[in-house]
């Protein structure tokens, strides 16, 4: 009736391992070698790395300070202009130009930069983490859905003017006297900028959360007693790590160009203090007499969303483990 | 599904309500004055008066109930009586004369009714702005679906990288620098929108198009970068989903299982998006719209915003809520029409 | 290049002269004006800005005009009424002013001496919070005679007897358009107040606020034969660049309004060729404002930057002296302003009469002089880190002005110049809806003046500087029991300055009171340099090539002669 059973069955091939050939690797590990993988994520990650220590290490390269005045040496065209136009005004001195006051384009693209990435990747960090803290407690957790996406709706709907008018109001003078003028007023630019800009984050994050919460791997989760944290924690968040890294490159650019708008309102940094986004705004005026002005800083601005990006593709390929090790 | 969306709707005038309360004390608390246009020359005991006669210096909780009661008592009246005395779906009717002369909500900057001033800047508003984002969503989904599909693809190269620059690169430059190329050197548009030009025939038609072109080309761009992120991004979680490889082996045609099932999961992050886009629309785009002179709602915002006039501020900015409340909720719905695993109940 | 279009130009309006006042009107077509600001209000009475008192120009007029050099032209009067044609009444209490006859409101009803009456009764009515109140000062009463005549009694003498009824600020309204909305009314006339019937060339057809303005030729303009177009647009909107751009490069408008851009952009788009910019002086003085009081925020709210604490740095006049000498006022009047500048060390630059002419001294830049002033005032850097000290405190000042490109590009050449003489400043820029409110709960309006030293532009009205020189009255400074209003900034306050304002506000001889004013001005400028007037700013617009006619004015409405605008044929 049954089939005789062999008393000791030969051991199938596969199974034939005392232990593991190569000693266990960790889960970073794995992650890391499939991101140093990714082309694009290395040639993003190199522009960031390139550009964060062009500005970091650039003024001691550079000693030209971005807000010495030579009004002699005023309107200077970039070096390569020379090539096609020999009646230029170029110097070695100013080896991107000079802008309508003689102040030097490249120390002020270094300035700027310090300035612009410092509040980008500031701003958008806390951004991040108020947009995918409230999303995803408003997805999970039913009782706190109402509150916070209502909270959300609120926030919306503030006219951001008025709002920073009165953070201006409240908190510059408590924050220079702390911080300085420029401390002070990062702080307040950072917060501003962060604290108007989670909303769609938020929704989103809320949004995939909603879905995900009700899939059966949750489900598993929670029926061998997971906690809710765990949860979130370890299955919630990777899964919805790509919208929020789309919305971590969108809102680094948006962080840099918010920035530049704030000046004008008078909210931004002192106004001889540059920062791409001035830059940008600043030369929009003499774009056709100077292209330089409005091209340098849009390239550093897009180059650097642009690392931002790629970067982010690459983390999330190399975080998510349906792609990991094919 | 059904009785969650009735339980919002009662559930959103309260929130509606403590929102305009909100914004209203956000307004007082914030630095300004409806004479900081009035030229220096302007003696400040004059200005004084001129504040007195718009009711400034009155108490803010009294300035409050008397903007509620405009907005939701008077202005529904003038607009029922509108509704039965000129509009072409219930002029029939015979004319209800329910507003007889009560102070309207009067703008500080024109002296006239806001919703007039609301009225009339529409028509410009939707043509540009809602017209580019129609424009800028059908031209992103298909992006982001195709560079998903395609992922590292040249296509998808070109494609990010152009919406990244894009995106990276704001109004302020790329307004005037289409100005410059189009309008200047090719003298192809104008640069100026031109609010008064009605559309009769073909020939007006081709006006309106040549008008509109430079302003939607800008915030369709904006639009396209932002959502094709979120399509693709979207699409890539799901491609590589176990369901994915069940529907293709079951034998089911590449484009039905890209346009249907991975398509239709993948909609969420993207129906959030173009949800918190649309009441933007009626916000209007301000840099744009100031740089080629549309003069829509946008404008109207920020002049009144710099003229600090608060009740056309409050009125646009509580119409604005409105209409986030209105659609975050259309998307709540969608959400559960979409993935039916999620349930609100 | 600019100089050839400008001779063309002329040349092409003289020989054209003779054509346009044979042509009938609105023969020309249409004419196409941009203001960057977009006129709210068709009224100069309830308007918040000078974009409303300009727009209603072209309806609305006064009895007479100031031309573009400031002398006075009668528009709806026969004549402008002096003491010597016997118009204004030897004890300057009263004026009479003379109506031309037969004049018609753009509806066909006639103007009449009652309907100016009104105006006055339409403005000073208390509840109506008109704009305009303080050109209706002193007025005791107003008698109508007879249909064209109209008797001003002031209730004490006025020197300046042109306040009400002259110039664009004050024009005259139509009593049967406005009868039912004087007072708290006024708001609730929404169609007189966008569509007002008006004697001016044109007339509203359509008003939609904040946006753009249809206009076409008044049928019953006292003048047949004008204005040359038959119809108008006035849009609004949009920036002073891209309205620059609009007439300059792509010739879609004929006139752009008030074009605030540096001298480098302006010029680079005139070449596009298509329009020409246009400048004219008026009484504009871009200054530097002292706080003589301390702003210091380590003091209680209510005490800052109030007369109870003399500022610490800038009380001492060799301080102002040297920052005022530092400056190099023509470098930045070439770089910000261009043409439509000239450096100036006066707060009165105009007119003649009261222009105190050898008050130059200010005009060249002396850093050397400047250091050893500072010197001598016991500012030394004792501790080599460029900064001066004296007693334990830094010579450093806080700068603040309202957010304009030219304005912080001054703020970024003066910080350098203070600099070399070893004064620190930290820049501060403030939107300029802030700044210019009044809100008593800001902390950076002008009138606060929570800076040691602050920038911006003042003018006044007319050609009589009177009330201009009085508001650095002792006593007239913002501070916390007034909410913060008054007019004088710098909480100056001098003796001298005060008892010489009384005798102006007495004196009636055009001679004499040129010598006050003068006078006035130098105390307040070169003897204590409480106020250091750095650029006397024109006004420039453009006008388009194919558009004539265009007489730039700074001491009216610049829309003052649309009438006589016309099309250039060729």
């Amino acid at each position: 009736m049954t089939e005789p059973v062999p008393a000791s069955p030969a051991p199938i091939e596969a199974l034939r391992d005392k232990g593991p050939d190569k000693p266990p690797r960790s889960k970073w590990k794995d992650v890391w070698s499939q991101f140093r993988k990714h082309k694009g994520a290395m040639v993003g990650a190199f522009f960031l790395l390139f550009i964060t220590l062009g500005v970091l290490l650039g003024p001691y390269l550079w000693t030209l300070d971005p807000q010495a005045l030579d009004i002699r040496a005023k309107d200077m065209r970039p070096i390569y202009t020379a090539l096609w136009n020999s009646t230029a005004k170029v110097s070695w001195a100013h080896p991107l130009g000079s802008d309508q006051l003689g102040r030097d384009n490249l120390s002020q693209l270094i300035a700027g930069g310090r300035a612009s990435m410092a509040v980008g990747w500031a701003a958008m960090i806390l951004s991040l983490v108020i947009g995918a803290g409230i999303g995803v407690l408003a997805g999970y957790f039913k009782k706190l859905d109402g509150p916070l996406m209502r909270l959300t709706d609120l926030f919306l709907s503030l006219p951001i003017l008025p709002l920073l008018l009165v953070a201006v109001t409240l908190f510059r003078q408590p924050l220079r006297a702390s911080f300085g003028p420029e401390g002070g007023m990062f702080i307040l630019i950072v917060t501003v900028v962060g604290i108007t800009s989670w909303m769609p984050t938020a929704r989103i994050v809320r949004g995939d959360v909603l879905a995900l919460k009700e899939r059966e791997f949750v489900l598993a989760a929670r029926s061998i007693g997971t906690k809710p944290f765990q949860i979130i924690k370890r299955h919630l968040l990777p899964n919805v790590l790509s919208p929020i890294m789309v919305s971590a490159t969108l809102g680094l650019a948006t962080a840099i160009i918010t920035e530049s708008a704030l000046s004008f309102l008078g909210v931004g940094f002192p106004s001889d203090f540059p920062t791409w986004g001035k830059m940008l705004a600043d030369a929009v005026a003499r774009m056709e007499d100077f292209p330089e002005r409005v091209i340098l800083p849009g390239i550093a601005i897009s180059l650097t969303v642009l690392g931002v990006n790629y970067l982010g593709d690459g983390l999330r390929d190399a975080l998510d483990p349906r792609i990991r090790g094919r | 599904m059904l009785t969650y969306a009735i339980r919002r709707l009662v559930l959103s005038i309260p929130t509606l309500l403590f929102i305009s309360f909100v914004i209203f004390m956000l307004l007082q608390l914030a630095p300004g004055d409806p004479m900081a246009q009035v030229p220096l020359t302007v003696p400040p005991e004059v200005k004084q008066k001129m504040r007195e006669a718009l009711g400034v210096g009155e108490p803010a909780l009294v300035q409050y109930w008397k903007w509620l009661v405009q907005v939701f008592w008077i202005e529904p009246k003038v607009f029922i009586d509108w509704l039965t005395r000129d509009s072409w779906l219930l002029g029939w009717l015979p004319d209800t004369h329910l507003y007889n002369g009560q102070l309207r909500v009067i703008s500080w900057q024109t002296r006239s009714p806001v919703m007039d001033i609301v009225l009339q800047r529409i028509p410009q508003t939707l043509w540009v702005v809602g017209l580019s984002y129609v424009v800028g969503v059908l031209i992103a989904l298909p992006i982001g679906i195709y560079s998903a599909y395609r992922q590292y693809s040249v296509f998808d190269q070109a494609g990010t990288f152009i919406t990244m620059v894009g995106f990276s690169i704001p109004p302020f430059f790329t307004g005037p620098l289409l100005i410059v190329i189009f309008s200047v050197y090719l003298g192809w548009f104008p640069s100026i929108y031109d609010t008064t030009h009605v559309v009769h025939d073909w020939a007006s038609f081709k006006v309106q198009l040549m008008q509109m072109i430079m302003p939607v080309m800008v915030l369709a761009f904006q639009t396209t970068a932002q959502l094709s992120r979120y399509m693709r991004a979207s699409m890539l979680d799901n491609l590589n989903q176990d369901y994915v490889r069940t529907a293709r082996a079951k034998g089911l045609s590449e484009a039905v299982v890209v346009m249907v099932h991975v398509l239709r999961n993948s909609m969420i992050p993207v129906i959030t998006v173009i949800a918190l886009g649309v009441p933007a629309i009626f916000g209007g785009a301000i840099i744009t719209e100031n740089v080629f002179k549309v003069n829509g709602i946008g404008q109207l915002l920020i002049t009144a915003l710099f003229a600090n006039d608060l009740p056309m501020v409050m009125t646009l900015t509580f119409i604005f809520a409105v209409l986030i409340v209105v659609f975050n909720l259309i998307a709540d719905i969608l959400y559960g029409l979409l993935d039916p695993r999620i349930r609100y109940d | 290049m600019k100089m050839k279009t400008l001779l063309l130009g002329a040349a092409a309006s003289f020989a054209l002269a003779p054509a346009a006042a044979m042509a009938e009107r609105g023969s020309d077509g249409h004419v196409n004006i941009i203001y960057w600001q977009a006129p709210s209000i068709m009224t100069p009475y309830l308007s918040s800005g000078t974009k409303d008192i300009e727009a209603s120009s072209l309806v609305l007029e006064p009895l007479g005009r100031y031309t573009e050099t400031g002398a006075l032209v009668p528009f709806l009067a026969e004549e402008i009424p002096t003491v010597e044609n016997g118009g204004v009444a030897e004890d300057l209490k009263s004026i009479t002013w003379k109506l031309k006859s037969g004049l018609l409101w753009s509806d066909g009803s006639p103007v009449t001496s009652a309907d100016v009456k009104f105006t006055a009764d339409y403005c000073m009515n208390p509840e109506g919070g008109c704009a305009q109140l303080a050109k209706f000062d002193h007025i005791a009463s107003i008698d109508t005679p007879d249909d064209l005549t109209v008797v001003v009694n002031f209730d004490e003498a006025m020197p300046n007897p042109y306040g009400p009824f002259m110039g664009g600020q004050s024009p005259i309204l139509q009593k049967a358009q406005f009868e039912n909305c004087v007072g708290a009314a006024a708001s609730t006339c929404t169609e007189a107040n966008f569509n007002p019937i008006g004697t001016g060339p044109f007339k509203v057809d359509e008003f939609k606020p904040n946006d753009v303005i249809s206009l076409s030729a008044n049928p019953n303009y006292r003048d047949p034969a004008k204005p040359a177009f038959a119809t108008a647009t006035l849009k609004g909107g949009g920036d002073a660049e891209s309205a620059a751009r609009a007439v300059l490069q792509t010739g879609e408008f004929d006139y752009a309004w008030n074009l605030q851009l540096a001298p480098d952009v302006l010029a680079s788009m005139a070449e596009g060729g298509q329009g020409t910019p246009v400048s004219a002086f008026g009484t504009l003085v871009e200054r530097l404002e002292m706080n003589m009081t301390d702003p210091s925020p380590n003091l209680p709210e209510g005490e800052r930057s109030t007369v109870a604490h003399p500022h610490p740095i800038l009380s001492d006049f060799k301080v102002r002296k040297a920052l005022s000498m530092a400056i190099d006022r023509n470098l930045l009047t070439e770089i910000g302003y261009g043409q439509a500048g000239r450096a100036t060390c006066n707060l009165v630059p105009a007119p003649e009469l009261y222009a105190s002419a050898d008050n130059t001294e200010c005009l060249t830049q002396d850093l050397d002089g400047a250091k050893a002033l500072l010197e001598e005032a016991g500012w030394t850097d004792s501790d080599g880190d460029g900064i001066r000290e004296k007693d334990g405190m830094k010579l450093s000042l806080l700068y603040q002005s309202s957010t304009n490109a030219v304005r912080q590009d001054f703020q970024a050449l003066i910080k350098d110049w203070w600099r070399q003489i070893g004064v620190e400043t930290e820049l501060r820029n403030v939107d300029a809806s802030v700044f210019f409110g009044g809100d008593p709960g800001s902390p950076d309006t002008f009138q606060k003046f929570y800076a040691d030293i602050e920038m911006y532009a003042n003018n006044f009205d007319g050609t009589d500087p009177q009330s201009y020189l009085q508001m650095y009255r002792c006593g007239n400074e913002p501070k916390p029991s007034s909410q913060w209003q008054g007019e004088n900034i710098n909480r100056f306050c001098n003796e001298e300055y005060d008892a010489l304002l009384d005798e102006l506000a007495k004196t009636g001889e055009l001679s004499k009171r040129g010598e006050i004013a003068k006078k006035l001005n130098d105390i307040i400028t070169k003897e204590t340099m409480t106020i250091v007037p750095l650029v006397d700013r024109g006004r420039v617009s453009a006008h388009s090539n194919t558009l004539g006619g265009v007489i730039l004015n700074t001491w009216d409405s610049e829309l003052w002669n649309a009438a006589d605008w016309f099309r250039v044929k060729g």
